[in-house]
């Protein structure tokens, strides 16, 4: 009798320690889209990977420089989307949408694009893509750390009238259907991506908005900081996996 | 003179919120009691169940109909609930599962208090009705195999 407790303890055990693994989304892609993500002469997004690379070496308006000028070429941002989001000197919670926002309105002192604007979704997919393949290495101590556990909260709130949180699905639920499509461990590795049921390219606080209006939460709007928030605890738990930008997503 | 009489009374009727959510009495893991004394309709059950704007419950669960494709697998199968549940045990898991475990991934389909950051199209609404939720038991009801 007291070994059937210990196997079912250790069954038990077994079931947590499946659960809080973190799979990389394209684990649960089918082969057929996975090979479309790796294959960047079918790829849909590198139309947007193309125009950004294009934005990039583009001078602004203001007769202040391109990104290029700064930065040289795109191929130097090697790795840097891969740590975002990350806090600014002023100490604020950026994603790189915002770092890229932020350059253009204070340092080249051009109209921000806005949010969801093909402009940003192409600069953010055209220095993502240089990431693509890199593990993923956010930085979760110091000044992070305030933001990360912002992120867990929301997270690991219920919320919505269909009271439900993010872990309920995508920590003890992950591989298990919901109608046709199997849940993944919700990271955000492969955004910027292009999501066939938008038919379009779009951001991760665009997905997030999906998940929001899914369990009838109030969608936040895009940016807002518990999304940014999210986002990075989203990169904590995916450390070490490779970014995927630009993915493919149903 | 009558019709707009009827219409107030049916906007008063329509507006507190706390209207919305039928009073229930629970008794050990069951509200035996169908809500407002409402009959169900296991006709109407089946249409609500398959509902994917309301109910949606085949996001999660599987009943047993061959011509139902792509249903879930997050919650138990719904085929022979009625062997496993009474009617009484199904109501009050279908008004609120974290009556019965904390926990519970299944939304509460017909409360409205203490929930956070609801879509403002929704506060201050259940899921689904009482009579909603009378017409699933009575469909739940009908599945003893």
């Amino acid at each position: 009798m007291r070994h059937l407790v210990v196997l079912a303890a250790t069954l038990m055990l077994g079931a947590t320690a499946s659960a809080g693994e973190v799979r990389a989304p394209a684990s649960f892609l089918s082969p057929d889209l996975r090979a479309l993500q790796d294959d960047p002469s079918r790829h849909p997004g590198w139309l947007w990977v193309d125009g950004g690379e294009a934005l990039w070496r583009e001078a602004p308006r203001s007769g202040r420089p391109s990104c290029e000028g700064c930065h040289g070429p795109i191929d130097g941002m090697r790795g840097v989307a891969a740590r975002y989001p990350a806090v600014a000197s002023d100490g604020a919670l950026l994603n790189l949408e915002a770092r890229i926002e932020r350059c253009r309105t204070d340092n080249q002192q051009a109209p921000a694009f806005g949010y969801e604007s093909e402009a940003l979704l192409s600069l953010t997919a055209a220095i993502a893509l240089r990431s693509r393949g890199l593990p993923v290495a956010v930085e979760t101590e110091g000044a992070a750390a305030q933001h990360l556990a912002a992120g867990k909260r929301f997270y690991e709130t219920r919320q919505g009238q269909l009271n439900l949180s993010c872990g309920q699905c995508h920590d003890e639920n992950v591989g298990r259907r919901l109608r046709g499509d199997v849940i993944s461990s919700g990271v955000g590795t492969g955004f910027p991506a292009y999501r066939l049921e938008w038919n379009t390219l779009g951001s991760l606080h665009r997905r997030l908005r999906a998940c929001s209006l899914g369990v009838r939460a109030t969608q936040l709007p895009y940016g807002a900081y518990d999304y940014v928030a999210l986002e990075l605890y989203l990169a904590a738990r995916a450390r070490g996996l490779p970014v995927e930008s630009p993915g493919i997503r149903r | 003179m009558r019709q707009a009489l009827a219409a107030l009374l049916l906007a008063l009727a329509a507006a507190p919120a706390a209207a919305q959510v039928a009073p229930f009495v629970v008794t050990g893991d069951a509200v035996s009691a169908p809500l407002d004394g409402l009959a169900g309709d296991a006709g109407r059950g089946a249409r609500i169940v398959r509902n994917r704007e309301t109910a949606n419950c085949l996001i999660c669960h599987t009943i047993p109909d061959p011509r139902e494709t792509f249903m879930g697998e997050v919650g138990p199968p719904l085929a022979g609930v009625a062997l496993r549940l009474t009617p009484g045990q199904m109501r009050l898991r279908l008004i609120d599962p974290t009556r019965i475990n904390r926990e519970a991934v299944m939304p509460a389909y017909h409360r409205i208090a203490d929930l956070l950051r609801v879509d403002p199209r929704w506060q201050g609404r259940p899921v689904l009705t009482a009579q909603e939720i009378e017409d699933v038991v009575a469909y739940l009801a009908t599945l003893r195999e």
